[in-house]
């Protein structure tokens, strides 16, 4: 296979001819500046391809707008999740509290009407701390927890990960990567296509 | 040391001294570095490095025997009983509730950092807000020991949750005690996943860097895979946002919910309507100072200067001037309202809290929450590092005795003076109080040393350097 870093050193080439059977996951160029990455996004946007992505050490301003990165749905996930908070604190409380009902959780429950210094049994503002609190806790568990599974995290392994280039995309350095899945992907005009972009290096990456 | 010593000794670099205000210009908020790489390589030697600096070991060792120290004291407390602890008829609540609500308080400054600062767009919380969210954690820790150790009978504590059980019995949700284990509780993890959702990216920049099969394998495994994906970024920057968003109110609510327990109650010098902003802006009030307590050594041990800056300081100093004077009008609202009221009880509460057996308490409390902050008023005083560190010192001395004041006189004195009593502590009360900062200091010494101090991918995104339209690039 082609090496396209300019300064990689011959005996990590030659480790690669021996696993050049493996499959070609895609192609990563290394940028060098937030300027040069959002400048080559915007250039493989129009390009047509859609299975692609830029990885930077931190969230470059804008960078998702000028991938075209649709808004996450995120927001109103966690919107139901708030209501569904809300709706359990009240029936909660509602329940143990002011009711002598039994109902089926996992195990048969009854509720007791609690009469404590002639309060009326449903006194919903005593109820609001709690619903409140039900309220953040399951959206704030819904945000963090939705975004990692929107994400698809956590995962342990990625072809990426194993590219010892690739690792300063958590430090200073900027990368496009087009993946092979994508229909336009053809190995040496996709090469030629990120060399045009003012890559600092082109790299293949092996599944 | 004085400010205008510290520029004297970095003169020759640019943008030294970032405190000033000149208009049209921002101040600079990492200094004397340009490149991306140098605030990783800042931060990440603290956790690469082999050994951790002297002085580390010993904060360590002494934290651990105080540790040991609080592990035999509440182990005494569950074999014997809450008689160990100096509380009797009719001063029920000392020192357990005082250090519960002193703790619950220092965290409020990491929440506000992180959660308030971020949707006022305050850059400058980049530099602190990952080991002030950290020392929140770790007070929310200290403060749930607390509650949890009190309830006498510890076997049976699991009958604050409402958990079915065989005797059909249900906690009683009309009680603001059972609002503040909720309240509590939801802060804790709230706060602990938006901490830890902050420190994932940072985490994998670890990773990456790591030499060593066990830390390439930890910081694998807690970083959850993160490779930087823009596309990911942008879900996690909503995810952010949803979460600071969520943490505001959060944060507003939990001291107030802490303040029903006992603003909620028939007891004089208690039952205002004040407690709850009172509460919480003692509450920031105290962490702030905590903060500062804490960055000063933790900027100077680990060689952390140029991220967490002078300009750091000064702002958190005025946070600290503006909440001080916020807690000193609470204070004197609460009295003129005892005299306007015309409440005969009302008045004596009052009265008794500054003159009675007490005096001497809230003589601590005033002096070190209202005058001396006032102190930062001058400049000088805000950006010199020792006149910082005493004051963040006294403020947290002075709002531990807040707490006993109002906990320890109201319950003293009450209605009936045949009734009245008083509260000395005892050694397990001391022995637990000193244990509980030794709890803290092992888990932020743990934290300091082996995760992500600063926010470094946050940190990153502030720099000039960051903008993608810049006309010259690094």
């Amino acid at each position: 296979m082609t090496t396209l870093a300019p300064d990689r050193k011959p005996s990590q080439a030659a480790g690669t001819v021996a696993h050049s059977q493996r499959r070609t996951w895609g192609i990563m160029a290394e940028f060098e500046t937030p300027a040069a990455i959002f400048e080559a996004a915007g250039k493989v946007r129009d390009s047509g391809y859609r299975y692609w992505d830029c990885h930077v050490p931190f969230p470059v301003h804008n960078l998702d707008k000028q991938m075209g990165v649709r808004r996450t749905i995120l927001p109103v996930i966690v919107f139901f999740a708030g209501l569904t908070g809300a709706t359990l604190g009240f029936g909660l409380q509602a329940f143990t509290n002011s009711t002598d009902q039994s109902i089926w959780a996992f195990v048969w429950v009854t509720g007791y009407p609690f009469l404590i210094s002639g309060k009326p049994l449903m006194s919903f503002p005593a109820f609001v701390p709690v619903i409140f609190e039900l309220t953040v806790l399951l959206s704030a568990l819904t945000a963090a927890f939705g975004m990692l599974a929107l994400n698809g995290l956590p995962r342990l392994n990625h072809p990426l990960l194993a590219s010892q280039r690739f690792r300063r995309s958590t430090d200073d350095r900027f990368f496009i990567v087009i993946e092979a899945r994508d229909p336009k992907f053809l190995k040496s005009k996709t090469e030629a296509f990120l060399k045009t972009l003012g890559a600092h290096a082109v790299e293949v990456v092996e599944d | 040391m004085s400010s205008s010593q510290i520029d004297v000794r970095n003169r020759g670099f640019i943008d030294t001294d970032n405190t000033g205000d000149t208009p049209g210009r921002r101040a600079t908020l990492v200094l004397n570095m340009h490149r991306f790489h140098d605030v990783t390589q800042q931060v990440c030697r603290i956790a690469e490095a082999k050994r951790a600096p002297v002085a580390w070991y010993v904060a360590f060792a002494i934290s651990l025997a105080m540790v040991s120290m609080l592990g035999f004291c509440v182990l005494y407390l569950f074999f014997t009983g809450v008689g160990v602890w100096g509380l009797n008829n009719p001063v029920m609540w000392a020192f357990d509730i005082t250090n519960f609500v002193f703790w619950v308080g220092i965290g409020h400054a990491g929440t506000l950092i992180s959660a308030i600062l971020f949707l006022f767009r305050q850059k400058w919380r980049t530099g602190i807000n990952r080991f002030a969210e950290a020392m929140t954690i770790f007070a929310v820790i200290c403060a749930g020991l607390f509650p949890g150790i009190h309830v006498g009978r510890v076997w049976l504590v699991y009958w604050l949750f409402p958990i079915p059980n065989q005797m059909e019995l249900w906690p009683q949700f009309r009680s603001p005690l059972l609002w503040d284990v909720f309240a509590v509780s939801t802060y804790f993890t709230v706060s602990a996943v938006f901490w830890y959702v902050g420190m994932i990216p940072d985490l994998a920049t670890l990773r990456d860097r790591a030499k060593g099969r066990i830390q390439q394998m930890a910081y694998g495994l807690f970083s959850l895979g993160w490779r930087g994906s823009m596309r990911h970024w942008h879900r996690y920057e909503v995810a952010y946002l949803l979460l600071a968003a969520l943490a505001t109110p959060l944060v507003l609510s939990v001291h107030s919910v802490v303040s029903f327990d006992f603003a909620v109650s028939q007891l004089p010098g208690w039952h205002t309507t004040i407690f709850p902003p009172y509460f919480v802006a003692g509450a920031i009030f105290s962490g702030f100072a905590m903060v500062v307590t804490l960055a000063v050594p933790a900027r100077e041990l680990f060689g952390l200067k140029d991220l967490i800056t002078l300009r750091h300081l000064d702002n958190m100093n005025k946070i600290i001037l503006v909440t001080g004077c916020m807690v000193g009008y609470a204070y004197s609202m609460e009295f003129f309202i005892a005299w306007y009221s015309g409440a005969l009880y009302e008045k004596f509460a009052f009265m008794n809290r500054a003159f009675g057996q007490y005096w001497w308490a809230y003589l601590i409390m005033v002096s070190c929450n209202v005058i001396t902050p006032q102190l930062f008023w001058f400049k000088r005083m805000r950006t010199s590092i020792p006149i910082m560190f005493v004051l963040s010192l006294v403020v947290n001395i002075g709002m531990w005795f807040e707490r006993y004041v109002i906990i320890v006189s109201s319950l003293a004195n009450d209605f009936l003076p045949t009734s009245w009593g008083g509260f000395i502590p005892t050694w397990v009360d001391i022995c637990t109080m000193t244990g509980a900062f030794g709890l803290f200091g092992v888990c932020f010494l743990l934290f300091c040393r082996y995760l992500p101090m600063v926010a470094l991918a946050e940190i990153k995104a502030i720099m000039p350097e960051a903008d993608p339209h810049r006309e010259h690039p690094q």
